[in-house]
Order: C-alpha cells, then sequence, then structure tokens
C-alpha cells in the first residue's frame, strides 16, 4: 500500500471515530447501520468491482453469516464470539459451493445462476420457518448479545463494533487489491483471455476472489444480526443482493471507498427523501437513474478520473 | 543439431467436418527462429493456437521441452515457459503499460523488486519506457503491438510465440521489429508472418503450411527455390 492511499483509510477512520462523539445519536446510529451495509459493500465490490463478478446473489451469504450466527445463538445457546466465527465459517462453505458451479457460466448465465442460487436460498429460510421464523424474523435477546465484553446494544458498543469491524474490512481489502493477487484481479477484469495466456489460473482466482467476497458479505450479515439483534427472510431476499451492487456502481466499483460512500449517499437519500415525500422512492429513483447517467464510474470512480488519479 | 525443445505427432483440429489441421508432425529445436509461413485460411493460427492450448486439439500430441503437455490447460502450458502474443492485440486497455507489462513479468517473480526490474528492462528494450504511465488502451495501433511483444518478453519465456506480430506496424516499426527478434539470442522463437521480408531476413528456417498440412520445411532459400511453395502462393494448378 502507498502512503497516500494509508493516509486516506486512516484519515477515514479517524474521522468516523471522531464523528460519534460529534454527531447526534440519531446519525451515530445510522452511520453504525450503514458501517456494516458498507462492509457487505466491499465485500460484494471484490467479486463484482475487482474481478468483474457480476453476482445478483450476494444475499445468500449475507444471510448465511446472518444465520449462522443468529440461529447457533438462539438455538445453540453460544455465546456471540464463536457464533461469529460459526457465521463466517457458514458463509465460507455456501460461497465456496455456489463458487465452484456458478463460476462454470460468465456473464448472463452467472447473473442468473447466483440470481436462482441465493432464492433458492430464501426459500430455505422460509422453509425451516420453525426455527427462522421466515419473513417475520426473530430478535436475538438483549443479555447475550456483547463481544469481548462489549455489550453492543448501546448505541457507543455498537458504533464501535461496526467501527472496528469496518476497519479491518477496509484495511485488509485495501490491501488486498494492492498486493500482487488483487493486481491480478483486475487483470481478469480487464480481459480475461490475456490474463489466462500469460499463465494465471483464472478460474482458481476467480473462485477465490468469490469466496473472500462471500466470506466478507457473511460478516456483514452475522454483525447485522448481532448489532442490531435481529434475523429475518427480507436479507436473503433478492433486494438484498440489488443494494450492494447499487451501493458499489453509486460509490464507484473497483475503488476502496466506493461501496462506503455509496451507502452513505443511498442511506440518506432514503432517509431525507422520505421526510420531504411519501413517494420518497420515486425521488431516490431518479436520484440512481441520473448518477448512473452522468456519472457512469460512480462517485469516487469519476473523481479518480478526472482529479484524483491515485485513488485506491 | 541442438535438443528439439517443441514438437508434436499427429497434432489434428477439425471443426464441425473441417480439417483446419491435418496430422501435423513438427519438431523445433531449441534456440531457432522459425517462421511459419501459408496462404490465408492454412490454419497457421489453429496451429499455434492447439501449441499454447487455447485451442483444444482433436487428437494428437505437443510436447514441450520433453514433457507431453498436450492434457495441460492454456495456462499451465503457458507456465512452463511459453509465451504466446495474439494476433489481434489483446492487452489490458484499461490499465497502464507498466502494469501491462509487470503483469507479465510479476506471475514468475517473487519480489516486487525484480518485477520493477524486469518492467524497466523490458520497457526500454521496446521503446515503450517514456509511455509507461500511460493508459494501454490510449497507445497507437502499432504501440499496442510492441506492447503486446513487451509482455512476452517479460515471461522470459523459453519458447516465444508470435502470430502475425508486424501486422499493422509502419515501416519504421518492422525495422525495430527485426532487430528485436534478432536480439534475442537463447530464445526459441515460433513466429507466424505474413510479411515476407521478415521471415526472410529473420527465420533460420521456415515451415509452409496449406490445407492445413506441412507443404514444406527448410531454410530461406530452400523455401523460396521450392516449387510447390511457390504453386501455393501464386495458386497454380500443381498444388
Amino acid at each position: 500500500m502507498t502512503g497516500k492511499d494509508a493516509a486516506l483509510h486512516l484519515g477515514v477512520l479517524a474521522v468516523l471515530l471522531a464523528a460519534f462523539f460529534v454527531l447526534p445519536e440519531y446519525h451515530s446510529g445510522s452511520l453504525a447501520r450503514i458501517m456494516v451495509l458498507a462492509v457487505y459493500a466491499m465485500g460484494y465490490n471484490l467479486a463484482f468491482g475487482y474481478t468483474g463478478l457480476l453476482s445478483l446473489g450476494h444475499a445468500l451469504f449475507f444471510a448465511a453469516g446472518m444465520y449462522g450466527l443468529a440461529l447457533s445463538m438462539q438455538i445453540g445457546g453460544w455465546p456471540a464470539l464463536p457464533a461469529f466465527l460459526l457465521a463466517l465459517g457458514a458463509a465460507l462453505a455456501v460461497a465456496g459451493a455456489v463458487g465452484v458451479l456458478a463460476l462454470r457460466t460468465r456473464g448472463v448465465g452467472f447473473m442468473i445462476v447466483t440470481l436462482m442460487f441465493a432464492q433458492a436460498g430464501y426459500l430455505t429460510v422460509l422453509y425451516f420457518g420453525a426455527w427462522t421464523r421466515g419473513d417475520e424474523g426473530f430478535a436475538l435477546p438483549q443479555e447475550v448479545r456483547n463481544l469481548f465484553g462489549l455489550d453492543v446494544t448501546t448505541p457507543a458498543g455498537r458504533y464501535f463494533a461496526a467501527l472496528a469491524l469496518f476497519a479491518v474490512v477496509l484495511l485488509a481489502l485495501g490491501a488486498l487489491v494492492r498486493a500482487p493477487f488483487g493486481r491480478t484481479l483486475i487483470a481478469i477484469r480487464e480481459n480475461e483471455a490475456r490474463a489466462a495466456m500469460l499463465g494465471y489460473d483464472v478460474q482458481r482466482l476467480k473462485w477465490i476472489a468469490f469466496v473472500v467476497s462471500g466470506v466478507v458479505s457473511g460478516a456483514a450479515g452475522a454483525a447485522y444480526a448481532l448489532l442490531f439483534g435481529y434475523a429475518g427472510a427480507t436479507f436473503a431476499g433478492v433486494q438484498y443482493s440489488i443494494f450492494p451492487l447499487l451501493y458499489v456502481l453509486l460509490g464507484g466499483a473497483g475503488t476502496t471507498l466506493g461501496p462506503f460512500v455509496g451507502a452513505v449517499f443511498m442511506f440518506y437519500l432514503i432517509d431525507l427523501s422520505s421526510g420531504i415525500t411519501t413517494a420518497y422512492m420515486l425521488v431516490a429513483g431518479l436520484a440512481l437513474v441520473l448518477l448512473t447517467l452522468f456519472l457512469p464510474q460512480g462517485i469516487l470512480g469519476t473523481l479518480r478520473r478526472r482529479a484524483l488519479p491515485w485513488l485506491p | 543439431m541442438a535438443a528439439v525443445i517443441l514438437s508434436t505427432r499427429g497434432l489434428t483440429k477439425t471443426y464441425a467436418g473441417v480439417q483446419a489441421n491435418t496430422d501435423i508432425d513438427f519438431d523445433l529445436p531449441e534456440g531457432e527462429i522459425r517462421a511459419i509461413i501459408g496462404p490465408n485460411g492454412a490454419g497457421k493460427s489453429t496451429f499455434v493456437g492447439m501449441l499454447c492450448g487455447r485451442i483444444p486439439a482433436t487428437r494428437g500430441s505437443v510436447t514441450f521441452a520433453g514433457r507431453d503437455i498436450s492434457a495441460l490447460p492454456a495456462h499451465r502450458r503457458i507456465a512452463l515457459g511459453i509465451a504466446y502474443t495474439f494476433q489481434i492485440t489483446s492487452v489490458f486497455a484499461g490499465l497502464s503499460v507498466h502494469e501491462n507489462v509487470a503483469l507479465a513479468a510479476r506471475r514468475r517473480l517473487s519480489s516486487s523488486a525484480e518485477t520493477e526490474a524486469k518492467v524497466a528492462e523490458v520497457l526500454e528494450r521496446v521503446g515503450l519506457a517514456d509511455r509507461a504511465g500511460q493508459i494501454a488502451g490510449d497507445l497507437s495501433y502499432g504501440h499496442q503491438r510492441i506492447l503486446e511483444i513487451g509482455m512476452g518478453l517479460a515471461q522470459a519465456p523459453r519458447l516465444f510465440i508470435l502470430d502475425e506480430p508486424t501486422q499493422g506496424l509502419a515501416e519504421t516499426e518492422i525495422a525495430e521489429f527485426k532487430d528485436l527478434i534478432r536480439s534475442l539470442t537463447g530464445t526459441t522463437i515460433l513466429l507466424i508472418e505474413h510479411n515476407m521480408g521478415v521471415v526472410m531476413e529473420t527465420a533460420d528456417r521456415i515451415t509452409v503450411l496449406n490445407f492445413g498440412q506441412v507443404l514444406a520445411e527448410g531454410t530461406p532459400d530452400e523455401i523460396r527455390a521450392n516449387p510447390e511453395v511457390q504453386a501455393a502462393y501464386l495458386g497454380t494448378a500443381h498444388a
């Protein structure tokens, strides 16, 4: 990682750290949620933004993490930390298996196959309604929700747990995409046939990228359940596969901070427009159309092209 | 004669019943510059495509450096020391010239310092050092062809396969290309080429393909004097 990248990432983390003490509680609560969603989008960005794998099924991995944690705590009575590790394992297993099959296809085929797997996952959650309580979902009791002695049901505990996860994922993925491995993923995105003819095992690299992407998405799902105390089938639904795609497209695909910028933008767009009108989805939709028309590379992608070529 | 680095036996490719290559037996001694020529549609690109694994062979075997590589996927063959440049320019258009070459060098080299040194050396050698920071897609066509050759060099291959490298190059660039090829001592080169000037001046030996079969093989002088080759090119009734 070059000095500028590290400075930018650490700067953003410092601002987020300070923000908790400055912002009113409503906004710091929103920001905690945004950071978790941004982790999900950062995971998605590794597959889509860096490797060029347009998945429409990442809700499956988000849900694998969410239910991996929530069910092992609820039914198994596990403490939060082992439940979180189990959630990562669940996302790893699901992404590994789906990756093997879905990566046999490409382009539109890949989109359809990932979408179908995620739908199958959604229906599985509904099918086991006796445990998952389906769409209605279930809440995790307050007393079990603490990690390393940190009570994540308080605003401060929740915010700093979200920030810690966000920081780890941002710095780890930031280093990964600058490393030779990440550069090779970008090469695959740019010209897969050429990458193969330079001697890279494209199929294997795509699978690894897909699995890492799925595990990070699963971590976000698990954190969401832990911090906000709820797991429901909505999170396995198709809209939760679309959200990270939107965040990444808005913020800038293939930029380290794009997913966060996109998540902030989208969250507050809906939040602010719903304060003005009940037709807030129309406002949000219009803003999205305008952004895609005039900033096709997203906010940070455009900024990188026009003014800041060093932007990670 | 030097040891044979690459050989094929009975290499055949059939596309929907049409034979693009038929039972090609081919031997390439290490260190030689070999040109493959032949009229359009003779099966030259199909042949080298089967050597490097881009095109699966219908039957036949390919042996590289004493090892049967017929069953290996393309990336494994490349990793054994074969470099291949595409007939239709195929660089990473969205990435910088430097990164294009670095990607080619990096798979083999462990440290970033080694990669940097290799990239600098290659860019200097092909004359693109002053364009290292440019986006490859913004280069002129000729420079993209040269970048493609640089990406091959950065792999330090034992066998370098070039599919029509001078297509679309200007005269001065072709002259530089000839110098570059001749300077690559120790690398075995397999060159598909239409420009007879390049072929006659660079190749040690020439293999002529026609209708997917080996028509003739020999030194440039022998090939020039071969009546069958002349017939194939001029289209007389003899062939």
